[in-house]
């Protein structure tokens, strides 16, 4: 309560400064990777709060992101040599996000002007930060499109315009697919209104991915216990390789 | 039925799994090879990161080889003091094998090693068996009695020990080299090796087949055991919920393996062996040789 509290001050004393605000809502700000998780599905919806009437001119556009725990990232790239295909040339990604998802209003080039994104690093390219390539690889540049091509290919980058459903310039929603190979972590969950493609005004929330149950506890064995882990593992090779000769042998009577 | 693993951090259909397991299972009973050298490659392609996909393999090749060597235990097939002396030697390559796996690692360019090596092995061994049991089915029909048994350099060696089981009275010296090489390519390429411990055993040492096969399964299961624990304790990469259900259908399939094997001959079995390896070997040169659709990969920094 003390949180929601919170929030609603902040709320108040944040829309004194300004004209709009985001009151946000979600179905859940918490995803719980247990045994059988198959991907999942936030919605993420809320109102635009105002003191003032609905300014006239261009109409208020919404953009959603949700991005996972970042981890620098190797990109490799084959090229022939003697026939053969091997990986020749490398580039490091300094921070890629291992999950990266916008949701937009309107078209993203339309919503959001080139110096907002860089501000705010709100496109997939721009959230990705690569410091630069080493002096001898040239056309650096392939190396991030090939990472997002490659991300996008399997959804964990994506990029879906006109996803934001918008009333009466006040009411959003949309809904986040998550997809089944997720990792634990904070999700940074950010809201943008943007109107002619300025950022008016933002909001940011979390939400929170953890493995719950056998899920969490095998994992944290793994990690804590790695020898006592081991040996389990094996225990259960052993017995169940046993187990089914056992079974086997009184079929065969 | 979808199932998400806590290592690897993917979601995959848990019969899908159960099936491979299943099906391995029964080549690794037939044949007495723990059937890595097919598994990997095929989780790779469903989807798991290739760390987790090797690791989690050896602890699989645990449970069907130790399913694979009780029922041979039964049928006495198994050479205990081959097995020994060749475990001993595989212990002691697999050391080596990831020493210079880690040197190889520095260096770069791992991954490559690891699939020429597949190439090359997988390649001259079919080559050889295909050719060798093609020539033993000739001759049976044709009713020519089977070469005897040549006594060759390998007879001359000291340190000779009689293997009972196997009908052999040789050097150890021998034995413990193949147990050595076998060692490091498995530490090396991520098997258990059994492919390559097999004809060893047939064409060099000259043990009958049907011996070979328990006492490969045998030895395997204690060097694959040594690799789960070096995996699961260095890198973190053994998932013991894909380990299950793999294991699940591999113990499975490699009881039903071994009574197809026992009931089929050993021409038959090591021609079927040679064409399997030569397969593998075909699919892996051409995936050398044929322009990838994605040129470039990801993967972990800092490697």
């Amino acid at each position: 309560m003390r949180f929601l509290a919170l929030i609603a001050f902040w709320i108040f004393t944040a829309t004194a400064l300004l004209a709009e605000d985001v009151v946000l809502g979600m179905s859940s700000d918490q995803v719980s990777i247990n045994t059988n998780f198959d991907g999942s599905e936030i919605l993420i919806f809320g109102a635009i709060k105002r003191e003032e009437p609905i300014p006239s001119g261009k109409p208020i556009e919404v953009i959603v992101t949700v991005s996972g725990p970042s981890e620098p990232v190797t990109v490799r790239r084959k090229e022939k040599k003697l026939g053969i295909w091997v990986n020749t040339d490398a580039v490091e990604v300094d921070e890629a996000p291992s999950f990266y998802a916008i949701a937009t209003s309107t078209l993203l080039g339309l919503s959001l002007r080139d110096t907002e994104d860089l501000r705010h690093r709100i496109s997939i390219p721009r959230a990705i930060r690569s410091v630069g390539a080493p002096m001898n690889i040239e056309n650096a540049a392939a190396f991030t499109e090939a990472l997002i091509r490659i991300k996008k290919a399997t959804d964990q980058y994506q990029l879906v315009e006109g996803a934001v459903k918008v009333d009466e310039q006040t009411l959003f929603r949309t809904a986040v697919q998550l997809p089944a190979a997720l990792t634990e972590g904070n999700y940074k969950t950010r809201i943008f209104l943007t109107r002619d493609g300025e950022v008016i005004s933002n909001h940011e929330t979390s939400i929170y991915v953890r493995k719950v149950g056998l899920e969490r506890w095998l994992y944290r064995l793994s990690r804590d216990n790695a020898l006592l882990y081991g040996l389990m593992s094996l225990a259960i090779a052993i017995a169940a390789g046993w187990g089914a000769s056992a079974v086997f042998s009184i079929f065969r009577r | 039925m979808q199932i998400y693993l806590p290592i690897a951090e993917v979601s995959v259909n848990a019969f899908l799994l159960l099936g491979l397991g299943g099906l391995v299972g029964v080549l690794s009973g037939m044949f007495g090879v723990g059937g890595g050298f097919l598994m990997t490659p095929l989780l790779f392609f469903i989807g798991i990161p290739p760390a987790v996909a090797v690791a989690t393999e050896a602890n699989q090749i645990v449970a069907s080889s130790f399913s694979g060597v009780l029922a041979h235990f039964k049928r006495k097939t198994v050479d205990l003091r081959m097995g020994t002396v060749l475990l001993i030697g595989g212990l002691i390559g697999a050391g080596l094998g990831v020493y210079v796996f880690n040197i190889l690692k520095a260096m770069g360019q791992v991954d490559l090693l690891v699939k020429l090596c597949y190439v090359l092995f997988l390649g001259i061994i079919g080559g050889l068996m295909f050719f060798e049991s093609l020539n033993a089915i000739r001759n049976t029909k044709k009713g020519k009695p089977p070469p005897r048994k040549k006594h060759n350099w390998i007879h001359g060696l000291p340190f000779k020990m009689r293997f009972r089981t196997s009908g052999l009275y040789i050097s150890v010296i021998p034995p413990v080299l193949v147990g050595i090489s076998v060692g490091v390519l498995a530490a090396i390429m991520g098997v258990g090796g059994g492919f390559i411990m097999v004809p060893a055993m047939i064409y060099l040492l000259g043990m009958p087949t049907k011996v070979v096969v328990g006492t490969s399964l045998f030895q395997i299961i204690f060097v694959t055991a040594f690799t789960t624990m070096l995996h699961a304790t260095t890198n973190y990469t053994v998932d013991v919920m894909l380990a299950v259900l793999l294991l699940v259908g591999g113990v499975i399939g490699a009881q039903v393996g071994t009574r197809i094997g026992v009931k089929m001959k050993a021409e038959q079995l090591r021609i079927l062996l040679a064409i399997m390896v030569l397969a593998v070997c075909g699919k892996l040169a051409l995936d050398l040789l044929l322009q990838p659709a994605e040129l470039y990969s990801l993967g972990a920094a800092g490697h």
